[in-house]
C-alpha cells in the first residue's frame, strides 16, 4: 500500500513538477480557454444573425414582393447551405480543411483553431437560438405590433429576452460541448491543454497522471461553468414564479 | 373613424372575409358576434393589419391603412388591442409591461410613463400589483391589465378580440365592468364578442357576421328581439 502510494506520488512529481512542467500544463490551459472563449463570442455573433435572418424569413406572412423579399431569400438560402454544410461534415475535418487547405499559408494556429470552432458553434448556436424564437408565442410578437413598436422593437424588448430563457439550457450544452471539442486543436498542433498532456506523456512514458490530470482540469471547468449557468438561468426565471 | 371597404380576406384556398363594407363612427361601441369560424376575429385583426387583407380597404382616420407606403407602426399607436389570451410580456412586471411601448416609442419620458402607469393601475384596481409579474396573477387581473397597457397608448379606438373568452366564469364580471366603464367615458370600442348580456347593455350596434359578410346589424334593443335573417334567429336560439 505504501509502495502504492509512493509511486504515485512520484509519478505525479514526474509529470507536474519536475521541469516545472505545471507551468506547460498552465499554458495549455490558457490557450483551450482562449481558443473556446473567443470561438464562443464568434459562434455566439454567428448563431444570433443566422437565427434572426431565418426567422425574419419564416415569420413574414406578407405575399408582397419588393427587394427586401429578395434580399431575404438570398440570405436565407446562403444560410441554409451553411447549416447543411457544417453540421454535415465532421468538427475535426472542418478543422484540419482550415488549417492545410484554408489557411496553409499561415501559421497563426490560434486563430485558425477560433475560427473553425466558431463557425462550427455558430451552426448549432444559429438553431438553438432560432428554436428559442419559435417557441415564443405568437401572441408575443403580435401584442408588441398591436401596441404600434416595429418588427425590430418587439424582436428586442420582447420576443429575445425570451427566446434567450427559453435557449439557455441548450445553449449551455453547446458552450460545454465546445470547450471540450477544443481538444480537437491537437491536429493541427496547437499546445493546448491535451497537447501538452501528450506532449509530456510521450517524455515520461507515463500515462495515467498527465491524461487522467487534464480529464479533472476539464471537469472542473465544466462544473464551474455549469454552476454559472444554472445561476443565470434562475435569475432569468423571476417571471415564471407562481 | 375607421371605413372599411370591400373586405376580403383569403387563406389559401378558404375565403374567410368576403366583403365586409362597414363604418365605424367616433364614440361608437359595435359588437360583433357570428358563431365560430364565421370570421368576426379575422375582420377585427385586419382592423389594424395584424391580417393582411387580401382585397378592399381600409381607411383610418383619413388613411388608407392597406396601401403599403403607410406607416402602420404609427396608425397602431393609435388603436389599442386587447386579445383572448391576454399576451401581456411574462418577463417584465406589471409596470413594466405598461410603460414599454409609451417608452420605447419615446411617447412619453420614463417618468411621465411610470405616472401613467401607476394612475391606469389605480383605476383597474391593482395598484398593488405594479411590481408583480403576469403569470402570478388570475386571468382576470391579467386581462384588466392588458386593456390598462393598450390605454397607455391613449388609443383613438380599442379593439377587443373575445376578451373574456379565456376567463373563468368568475373572472369575466370584473372584465366586462371596466369594459363597461371605458364605453362610458365615450371611447370607440370595437368588441368581438360571445357576451350577449355586454352587447344588448353597452352596445350602440351590433353587427352579425356569418360566412364571412355582415348577415345583420342593427341597434342591439332589435337586433336581439326582432331578428330578421334566419341565421340570425337561429344562432340566436342557442345561445340565449
Amino acid at each position: 500500500m505504501q509502495e502504492w502510494f509512493r509511486q504515485i506520488a512520484e509519478d505525479f512529481s514526474q509529470t507536474f513538477i519536475e521541469e516545472d512542467r505545471w507551468m506547460q500544463f498552465l499554458k495549455g490551459l490558457g490557450i483551450t480557454l482562449e481558443v473556446a472563449f473567443l470561438a464562443l463570442v464568434l459562434g455566439l455573433v454567428i448563431g444570433i444573425i443566422i437565427a434572426m435572418i431565418r426567422s425574419a424569413h419564416d415569420q413574414r406572412r406578407s405575399q408582397k414582393k419588393g427587394p427586401g423579399t429578395v434580399i431575404l431569400n438570398i440570405a436565407n438560402g446562403i444560410c441554409v447551405v451553411y447549416l447543411t454544410v457544417i453540421r454535415g461534415t465532421p468538427m475535426m475535418v472542418q478543422l484540419l480543411i482550415m488549417y492545410f487547405v484554408i489557411f496553409a499559408s499561415s501559421q497563426n494556429q490560434v486563430l485558425i483553431a477560433v475560427l473553425a470552432f466558431g463557425i462550427n458553434s455558430g451552426a448549432y448556436v444559429a438553431e438553438i437560438v432560432r428554436s428559442g424564437i419559435m417557441s415564443v408565442d405568437a401572441g408575443q410578437m403580435e401584442a408588441g405590433r398591436s401596441l404600434g413598436l416595429n418588427y425590430r422593437q418587439t424582436m428586442r424588448s420582447i420576443v429575445i429576452p425570451q427566446a434567450f430563457k427559453n435557449a439557455l439550457p441548450a445553449l449551455g450544452n453547446e458552450m460545454i460541448t465546445l470547450l471540450k471539442d477544443t481538444s480537437l486543436v491537437t491536429v493541427i498542433g496547437l499546445k493546448d491543454l491535451t497537447k501538452t498532456a501528450m506532449t509530456v506523456q510521450s517524455r515520461t512514458y507515463e500515462a495515467l497522471m498527465p491524461f487522467v490530470g487534464i480529464a479533472v482540469v476539464y471537469l472542473v471547468i465544466v462544473m464551474i461553468l455549469a454552476k454559472v449557468l444554472s445561476i443565470v438561468e434562475r435569475r432569468l426565471r423571476t417571471g415564471d414564479k407562481r | 373613424m375607421i371605413s372599411v371597404k370591400n373586405l376580403e380576406k383569403t387563406f389559401g384556398d378558404h375565403k374567410v372575409l368576403n366583403g365586409i363594407t362597414e363604418t365605424i363612427e367616433k364614440g361608437e361601441k359595435v359588437v360583433v358576434i357570428g358563431p365560430s369560424g364565421s370570421g368576426k376575429s379575422t375582420f377585427l385583426r385586419c382592423l389594424n393589419l395584424l391580417e393582411e387583407p387580401t382585397g378592399g380597404s381600409i381607411i383610418f382616420e383619413g388613411t388608407d391603412i392597406t396601401d403599403p407606403k403607410t406607416d402602420i407602426d404609427k396608425l397602431r399607436q393609435k388603436m389599442g388591442m386587447v386579445f383572448q389570451q391576454f399576451n401581456l410580456f411574462p418577463h417584465l412586471t406589471v409596470k413594466d409591461n405598461i410603460k414599454l411601448a409609451p417608452v420605447k416609442l419615446k411617447l412619453m419620458t420614463d417618468a411621465q410613463a411610470d405616472k401613467k402607469a401607476m394612475e391606469l393601475l389605480e383605476r383597474i384596481g391593482l395598484p398593488d400589483k405594479a411590481n408583480a409579474y403576469p403569470k402570478q396573477l388570475s386571468g382576470g387581473q391579467q386581462q384588466r391589465i392588458a386593456i390598462a397597457r393598450a390605454l397607455a397608448m391613449n388609443p383613438d379606438v380599442m379593439l377587443f378580440d373575445e376578451p373574456t373568452s379565456a376567463l373563468d366564469p368568475e373572472m369575466v364580471g370584473e372584465v366586462l365592468q371596466l369594459m363597461k366603464e371605458l364605453a362610458d367615458e365615450g371611447m370607440t370600442m370595437v368588441v368581438v364578442t360571445h357576451e350577449m348580456g355586454f352587447a344588448r347593455e353597452v352596445a350602440t350596434r351590433v353587427l352579425f357576421i356569418d360566412q364571412g359578410v355582415i348577415a345583420e346589424q342593427n341597434n342591439p334593443k332589435d337586433f336581439f328581439e326582432h331578428p330578421t335573417h334566419p341565421r340570425l334567429k337561429e344562432f340566436l336560439s342557442k345561445v340565449l
